[in-house]
């Protein structure tokens, strides 16, 4: 079967690669440009562990192709993080130990990400439903919210 | 281990909450699990399974599939090693399948191919011829006279005669005579409980990758709870000598028990030996449901008598529990910890494991005790509701303390349950008002907790910081924790302690991350590592100074001379000790190797407010709070994180999650989206009490958290929904549906 060339952008770099027509955009992350930072939970969409941006817009890596990535921006939870610098979420994260088997974080933190560009002051009820589509199974989901709702915090004040 | 060990109080680090040495890698997406590993020249794995809960394969024709571009092997049973028998035999017969399919999913062959999506189409081309054999996978209908039989001879000698051959275990336990202590009662209550199967949901699909070479050599990557126990099943089914296998342990992305267990990893090495290249094989999320974990669903029947003071005379508990096609249900944890929280005079407990056509169950946090929980504790509740009693002081005076002779058997040692009512009592949500419509429910939990066989290495560097390599899977932390306590003994900051999860290669046996056990066993094991280690730093100290080894003791990181004859030495610093350790002796490690069985029982008390909507049937939980007893919480944030996801496991298997056959015993709901696990909207914050009863076994008094506190939520829940609704429920989950079946009985009723 012939393959598909596509050239993206993936965390502000161009690539390019081959794939074949049926591959998704998380194979393609994951085995082709070496970004394992998704996770395939399911791969029906429905736990959001390879939850990534597509042109800004939050999306299920798995529910997309990769030739559809062709001339769009991705952005992946490998460009969360500024150099050495973690984003507020990421350090929000680990103090709130709003993580265990951190399977399901990569996930989560660019859906929280994506929210906090659209909503910088969520309220909890908000953040909930926004990250219903992330499932998480360590947790009980607790500490997950407070570090997003101290980190919008945080980044309001720091506005 | 002596009481004079133990220490409990005055710690420094312990009881601290730094942040996760491998916190970073995990927000960053560096951190590599099961599937986030690649080899040169690797191959990719796909299984294939039976469509049919029940058949005979006639045969198996792979010439088509063989015949494909980029296939490099296939395999069936014929790979794996001849003349297994008991529970290895078990294992290779779930994770690929004989002459018969045991249940839908099970394995009957697998390929490998240069791409997932070659070995895909490949898979399709696979002709298994079956004949299809009646089936049946309830647990009840496996026991009835003319049920299928799953497989003759399978029952071992504890089964009386006159039963199904599905029955293939039996226990009973108690003491004292029941029947008198009903006859004392002034109210007797038995109810029959069912509980669908559940799954443990780890969000990481099994993955592994594997190297296995003619030489009898191999390497195995995976995400396990137990690296050694992978090495020893995956040699023996394969016929190799378990050391020429290194198995590594990759991060492991929840695991729940789900993970103790080999499915895939003889499979991807029996590839791999085949092909000559290494094989990645991973589980869709289908895999996952279909043929690892889930949990026994079961039928049970409860009697408890009550003086209408609230004392408990007797109690009698039935549980019978399907494990799939294999023996091994835990239906004597159900019976087991069923009345582990009431001193009983008369109490009574019987178990029947039983076979059906379903994937072999696995264990899940405090396998079989939250379901009998569910099933206690709902009687409980409804005798103080028909007596008009508070349900914390029917608990509180009929209460397991230290002393008192549990329902398995064995007294009880320190134990904190009474303290964990109390806490609950005093807490504000047990007196808070309730809004109309809602209900409150409460129940206590038990849970063993285990050792297990452990092995812990600590070594010096040059700089004076130190590298601990332990066996256990982290699971949720216990990096962070296992340094805490390092460097509570080794009076040095928590940030010069790296710990690491070795490869089976080099350290010795270590039992699975399971059992509530790793901060209890490996933590007891990395204190005992650290005390070697300063026996041997004051010894170094001693003999330069020129004194006797035991005028020097260990206190801040140094070593400092004690006693009246020591001589007058200033502090010697860890440091400086390991600078000068190549010339005073060599390299300084501290190890330690044992079996402890000193795991500390652990209960809990939970409280649930929950709101019944009459319309929908559906159940909304609006306030939830954890007392446990931790023993002693070495680090408490992750202490809590373990309660809050026990509790919203424990709200799933309450509310929503089960497995649901067809009429053909397929899994209907293999995805997550029908097979639905509670998402952030369906919780409200889940509050915590960390109570800490130290238990003696445990240097500094840890108790496992891991499990117990999914016992309770069950019963608390279906207690909660009974005050709120008005209606009992006995079957779980109390999914609308039912919670509406329910209602529209007592209308019409």
């Amino acid at each position: 079967m012939s393959k598909i060339h596509v050239t993206t952008s993936v965390n502000g770099d161009e690539v390019e690669f081959l794939c074949d027509p049926r591959e998704t955009l998380l194979d393609v992350l994951r085995d082709k440009l070496s970004l394992t930072g998704a996770k395939e939970g399911c791969g029906t969409g429905d736990c959001g562990a390879c939850s990534v941006t597509l042109d800004g817009r939050l999306v299920c890596s798995c529910l997309v192709l990769g030739a559809e990535a062709e001339g769009k921006e991705i952005g992946t939870v490998e460009g969360i993080a500024n150099g050495e610098e973690l984003h507020p979420l990421q350090r929000k994260f680990i103090e709130h130990a709003a993580l265990q088997c951190g399977i399901c974080t990569p996930g989560i933190l660019v859906a929280t990400k994506a929210l906090l560009e659209k909503n910088p002051d969520p309220s909890e009820t908000e953040v909930r439903y926004w990250l219903a589509g992330n499932l998480c199974r360590c947790t009980g989901y607790d500490k997950i919210i407070r570090a997003v709702m101290d980190t919008a915090a945080e980044l309001r004040e720091a506005s | 281990m002596s009481l004079d060990d133990v220490k409990t109080s005055g710690f420094t680090h312990v009881g601290t909450t730094p942040d996760r040495p491998d916190g970073l890698d995990k927000v960053t997406g560096r951190a590599r699990f099961g599937a986030d590993a690649y080899a040169p020249g690797m191959l990719h794995g796909v299984i294939v399974r039976s469509p049919h809960a029940h058949a005979r394969i006639i045969s198996i024709d792979t010439s088509k599939a063989e015949a494909m571009d980029g296939v490099k092997a296939i395999v069936t049973r014929a790979d794996f090693a001849e003349g297994l028998k008991g529970p290895d035999w078990d294992v290779l017969e779930n994770i690929m399948a004989s002459d018969t399919a045991l249940y839908d999913g099970h394995a009957v062959a697998a390929i490998a191919a240069t791409s997932v999506l070659a070995a895909r189409d490949a898979a399709k081309l696979v002709e298994v011829t079956y004949e299809i054999l009646p089936h049946v996978t309830d647990v009840d209908a496996a026991m009835v006279a003319d049920a299928p039989v799953i497989r003759e001879g399978a029952a071992d000698k504890s089964v009386p005669e006159g039963l199904h051959p599905n029955v293939v275990r039996y226990h009973e336990s108690g003491h004292g005579d029941v029947d008198a202590g009903f006859a004392e009662a002034d109210l007797v209550i038995e109810d029959h409980f069912r509980t669908e199967a559940t799954h443990q949901g780890y969000i990481e699909p099994h993955a592994c990758l594997g190297t296995l070479g003619g030489d009898g050599k191999g390497e195995l990557w995976c995400c396990t709870q137990g690296h050694w126990k992978v090495q020893k099943v995956c040699a023996a089914l394969l016929g190799l000598e378990t050391s020429q296998l290194r198995v590594t342990a990759s991060e492991i992305g929840g695991g729940f028990g789900g993970k103790t267990n080999v499915f895939i990893e003889p499979v991807a090495l029996a590839l791999s030996r085949k092909a000559n290249r290494p094989v990645k094989l991973v589980m869709t999320r289908s895999e996952v449901f279909r043929a690892s974990g889930p949990t026994s669903s079961s039928s049970m029947d409860v009697k408890i008598g009550m003086k209408k003071d609230g004392t408990i005379t007797a109690a009698k508990g039935v549980f019978r529990l399907q494990g799939g096609a294999f023996p091994l249900a835990p239906m004597e944890f159900s019976a087991m910890c069923a009345f582990a929280p009431y001193n009983l005079k008369h109490v009574k407990q019987i178990g029947y494991d039983v076979m059906t056509n379903r994937p072999k169950q696995a264990a899940y946090r405090a396998p079989g005790s939250p379901i009998a929980c569910f099933a206690v504790e709902s009687v409980v509740d409804e005798l103080c509701g028909q007596l008009g009693l508070d349900p914390i002081e029917v608990r509180l005076k009929n209460a397991s303390r230290e002393g008192t002779q549990a329902s398995f058997g064995p007294k009880f040692q320190r134990i904190g349950l009474v303290e964990t009512l109390e806490a609950a009592k005093a807490h504000p949500h047990y007196s808070a008002p309730l809004k109309p419509g809602q209900g409150r429910g409460i129940s206590c939990g038990f849970w063993f907790n285990f050792g297990g066989e452990t092995s812990v290495s600590l070594a010096l560097s040059m700089d004076g910081t130190v590298q601990i390599v332990v066996g256990t899977p982290d699971i949720g932390g216990s990096r962070a924790s296992m340094a805490l306590m390092a460097a509570e003994e080794l009076g040095i900051p928590y940030e010069n302690i790296r710990v690491t999860i070795a490869d089976t290669a080099s350290l010795g046996y270590n039992e699975v991350s399971h059992g509530s056990r790793v901060t209890y066993a490996s933590g007891l094991a990395t204190i005992q590592a650290a005390r070697d280690a300063v026996k041997k730093l004051c010894g170094r100290a001693a003999a330069k100074w020129g004194i006797d080894p035991d005028a020097v003791r260990w206190e801040d990181g140094c070593a400092v001379p004690t006693g009246p004859n020591a001589g007058d030495f200033d502090p010697m610093p860890i440091a400086e000790i390991a600078k000068r350790m190549g010339t005073t002796g060599g390299p300084i490690v501290g190890h330690f190797e044992a079996t402890p069985e000193g795991a500390g029982v652990s209960f809990a008390t939970h409280i649930v407010d929950a709101e019944v909507d009459p319309e929908t049937g559906k159940t909304r939980v609006v306030r939830y709070t954890v007392v446990q007893d931790a023993g002693k919480a070495i680090h408490p944030a992750y202490v809590e994180g373990q309660y809050q996801g026990g509790a919203a496991q424990g709200i799933g298997w309450a509310l929503n999650e089960e497995y649901v056959y067809g009429e053909d015993g397929r899994l209907q709901n293999d995805v997550f989206l029908d097979y639905r696990i509670p998402v952030a909207s369906d919780l409200p914050m889940i509050d915590t009490v960390i109570v800490e009863v130290p238990n003696p076994g445990h240097p500094h008094g840890v108790r496992g958290v891991g499990e117990t506190s999914i016992c309770p939520p069950l019963a608390a829940i279906a207690n909660a929904v009974s005050a709120a609704a008005g209606v009992r429920l006995h079957e779980l989950p109390m999914s609308p549906p039912r919670i509406l079946a329910a209602l529209g009985k007592q209308r019409d009723g």
